[in-house]
C-alpha cells in the first residue's frame, strides 16, 4: 500500500538505497562540463576526468587517447556499479536490476545479426556490445539464418525468450526486418517491465510506470518519425507502438497516420508535457528533437531522487550515468575534430 | 449450568488480577524496546549506505540511532512505575478494587503502543537525515529539528502514563 513501505523497505533495501544515492553524488556537474568543454585535446579532456570519480579507470591509460577507448572506461565504472548492486540484491531488487538491462540485450542481438549480415567478423562485433547486456551463448548468434532458428538456438535460454512470441516469421533477416524486430521486442519488453512495476506496488509503481510512459511515448515519436518515406505500412507501423503512455490509444491513432514531421508535431502539441517540449523547436527541425527529449527524460529521472524508500532511484541512477557517458562521448568527438562550436549542441546537464 | 453470557463473565472475574497487572509491564517494556529497535534498524541501514561515499557523517547522525534508544528507556521507566504500584492485597478485602487498579495499569498499556510509531517516525526521518547530510552537509541540523519534534511525541506518552499511574493508590482502608 502506498505509504507503509517505509515502515519495510530499509530491512532488505536501504543500504542499496543510500549507496546509489551516494553513487548519484558523484555524477559529473555542469561545472565539469564547463571545464571540459574549454577542453583543447583528448589528453586534456583525460586529465580533468582523472579529478572526478572516473580517476582510477582513466589513469593508466597510454596517450595517444582515443574517444572509443575513453567511452569504453567509463561504461567500465557503470557496469562495475551495476554489478555491485546486484549482487548485493534481494528479491525484488534483483530482479528489478536486471530487467534495467534487458534493453541492452535487445540492442546487443541486433548489432550482432546485422553485422553478421553484412559480414563482419564477430569477435569484432562482440567487442562493441554494451556489456551491461552481454549474455552467454551471445557469440553463436551468428550463425542463425533466420528468426526462429535464432529463437531456437540461442535465446529460448535468456530472459528474451518470452518477448519473441510476437515477432518469430520464417523470412530471412534483412535491414528492414531487423529494425521492426529490434522495436516489436522493445514493445515486449517495456511492457513486461510495466505490468512487473505495477505488481511491486507502491511509490516504485507510481514513479516507475511514469518514467515507462514517457520512455514508450518516446520512441513511438521516434518510430513515426523514422519510418517517414520508408515501406513501413501503417498497421505495421501501430503494432510497433507500446499498449500504455500517455499516448496509448488516440495519439497512436493519430501519429499511425502522420506523412512528415509537421503532421506529428500537430499530433503531439494536444498533450501539455509533449507540447513544451515540442514548442522548444522550431518548424522543420527534428535534430534538435532528440536533445529536446533527453532534457525531459533527465529533468524527470532527477525528480525521482526526490522521493525515498522506492526502486526507481536505480533504474534512474543507470539511465543518467548513460547520459553522463554520452556527453562524454559527444564532448570527446568534437574536441578530437575539432568543432568545439558544435559542443553545446548536444550535451544535457545533469545538475 | 449457568448460561453462556455469564460464565465468561464469570471467568474474566476470577482470573487473578495480578495478571493483567503482570501483562501490563510486561507490555509496556516489550512494546517499546520492539519500537526503538525497529527505528534503528530504518536510520542504521541508510547511514552505513551512505557513509560509504561521505563518511564524514558517521558521527553527527548517530544522534538519530540515540534518540531511537531514548524510547527503550521511557519504556523501563514506566515499567518500574507500575512495578512499584503493585501491592499485595488480601483476597478477601476488595478484589473489585484490585480488578480496578489493575485494569487502569491495562489501560496504560495503550499508552505504550504509542512509542513504537513515535521510533518508527525517527527512524524514517533519521534515515532521510542521514542520506541528506551526504549530500549537503547544512541539512544536517534542519532535519535533526524534525526528529526532536517527533521524539517530543514520545515525552508525551511518558508524561501521560506517570500522571495515570501516579492516580491509582490504594482507598484509606477504612
Amino acid at each position: 500500500m502506498y505509504g507503509w513501505e517505509m515502515l519495510s523497505f530499509n530491512i532488505h533495501d536501504g543500504f542499496l538505497e543510500a549507496i546509489v544515492r551516494g553513487n548519484r553524488s558523484g555524477l559529473l556537474t555542469a561545472a565539469d562540463y564547463n571545464n571540459l568543454c574549454q577542453c583543447e585535446t583528448l589528453d586534456d579532456i583525460k586529465m580533468h576526468l582523472t579529478a572526478t570519480e572516473y580517476g582510477p579507470y582513466l589513469q593508466n591509460e597510454p596517450s595517444p587517447l582515443h574517444t572509443t577507448t575513453i567511452v569504453e572506461k567509463c561504461t567500465l565504472k557503470l557496469v562495475d556499479e551495476y554489478k555491485h548492486m546486484l549482487c548485493q540484491a534481494t528479491e525484488p531488487l534483483s530482479t528489478f536490476l536486471q530487467y534495467i538491462t534487458y534493453g541492452h540485450m535487445i540492442d546487443n542481438v541486433v548489432l550482432i545479426v546485422t553485422g553478421t549480415l553484412h559480414e563482419r567478423d564477430v569477435n569484432e562485433l562482440l567487442e562493441k556490445c554494451h556489456p551491461l547486456g552481454m549474455f552467454d551463448s551471445i557469440a553463436s548468434l551468428a550463425v542463425a539464418q533466420n528468426m526462429r532458428e535464432l529463437y531456437r538456438l540461442v535465446l529460448v535460454d535468456t530472459p528474451l525468450a518470452p518477448y519473441f512470441s510476437e515477432c518469430i516469421t520464417s523470412e530471412d533477416l534483412d535491414d528492414m526486418n531487423i529494425e521492426i524486430m529490434r522495436n516489436t521486442l522493445y514493445k515486449a519488453y517495456l511492457e513486461d517491465f510495466y505490468k512487473f512495476c505495477q505488481k511491486l506496488g507502491g511509490a516504485t509503481a507510481e514513479i516507475m510506470c511514469d518514467l515507462l510512459s514517457f520512455e514508450a511515448d518516446r520512441r513511438a515519436v521516434n518510430i513515426t518519425i523514422n519510418s517517414i518515406g520508408t515501406e513501413l505500412t501503417r498497421d505495421d507501423r501501430r503494432k510497433l507502438y507500446s499498449n500504455f503512455g500517455l499516448l496509448y490509444p488516440y495519439g497512436h491513432e493519430e501519429l499511425a497516420v502522420c506523412e512528415d514531421v509537421d503532421q506529428v508535431r500537430g499530433a503531439m502539441e494536444k498533450y501539455p508535457p509533449y507540447q513544451y517540449i515540442f514548442s522548444r523547436i522550431s518548424y522543420g527541425e527534428s535534430q534538435m528533437l532528440d536533445k529536446a527529449f533527453y532534457e525531459e527524460e533527465v529533468k524527470r529521472l532527477c525528480l525521482s531522487f526526490e522521493q525515498q524508500f522506492h526502486y526507481a532511484v536505480f533504474f534512474a541512477y543507470i539511465r543518467l550515468r548513460e547520459q553522463e557517458i554520452r556527453n562524454l562521448m559527444w564532448i570527446s568527438e568534437c574536441v578530437a575534430q575539432n568543432q568545439k562550436s558544435r559542443v553545446h549542441d548536444s550535451v544535457v546537464f545533469i545538475f | 449450568m449457568s448460561s453462556d453470557s455469564s460464565s465468561w463473565a464469570r471467568a474474566l472475574v476470577h482470573i487473578s488480577p495480578y495478571t493483567f497487572s503482570a501483562i501490563g509491564i510486561a507490555v509496556s517494556i516489550g512494546v517499546s524496546v520492539l519500537g526503538a529497535a525497529w527505528g534503528i534498524f530504518i536510520t542504521g541501514s541508510s547511514l552505513i549506505g551512505a557513509a560509504i561515499k561521505a563518511p564524514r557523517i558517521t558521527s553527527k547522525n548517530l544522534i538519530s540511532v540515540i534518540f531511537c534508544e531514548a524510547v527503550a528507556i521511557y519504556g523501563v521507566i514506566v515499567a518500574i512505575i507500575l512495578q512499584t504500584k503493585l501491592e499485595s492485597v488480601p483476597t478477601s478485602q476488595m478484589h473489585q478494587a484490585l480488578h480496578l487498579v489493575s485494569s487502569g495499569e491495562f489501560i496504560l498499556q495503550f499508552q505504550m503502543i504509542k512509542f513504537p510509531i513515535y521510533r518508527v517516525c525517527v527512524g524514517i526521518i533519521g534515515s532521510s537525515c542521514a542520506l541528506s547530510d551526504a549530500q549537503n552537509s547544512s541539512l544536517f541540523v534542519k532535519i535533526l529539528v524534525i526528529e526532536i519534534f517527533g521524539s517530543a511525541l514520545g515525552l508525551f506518552g511518558v508524561i501521560v502514563g506517570i500522571i495515570m499511574s501516579s492516580q491509582a493508590t490504594w482507598p484509606a482502608k477504612a
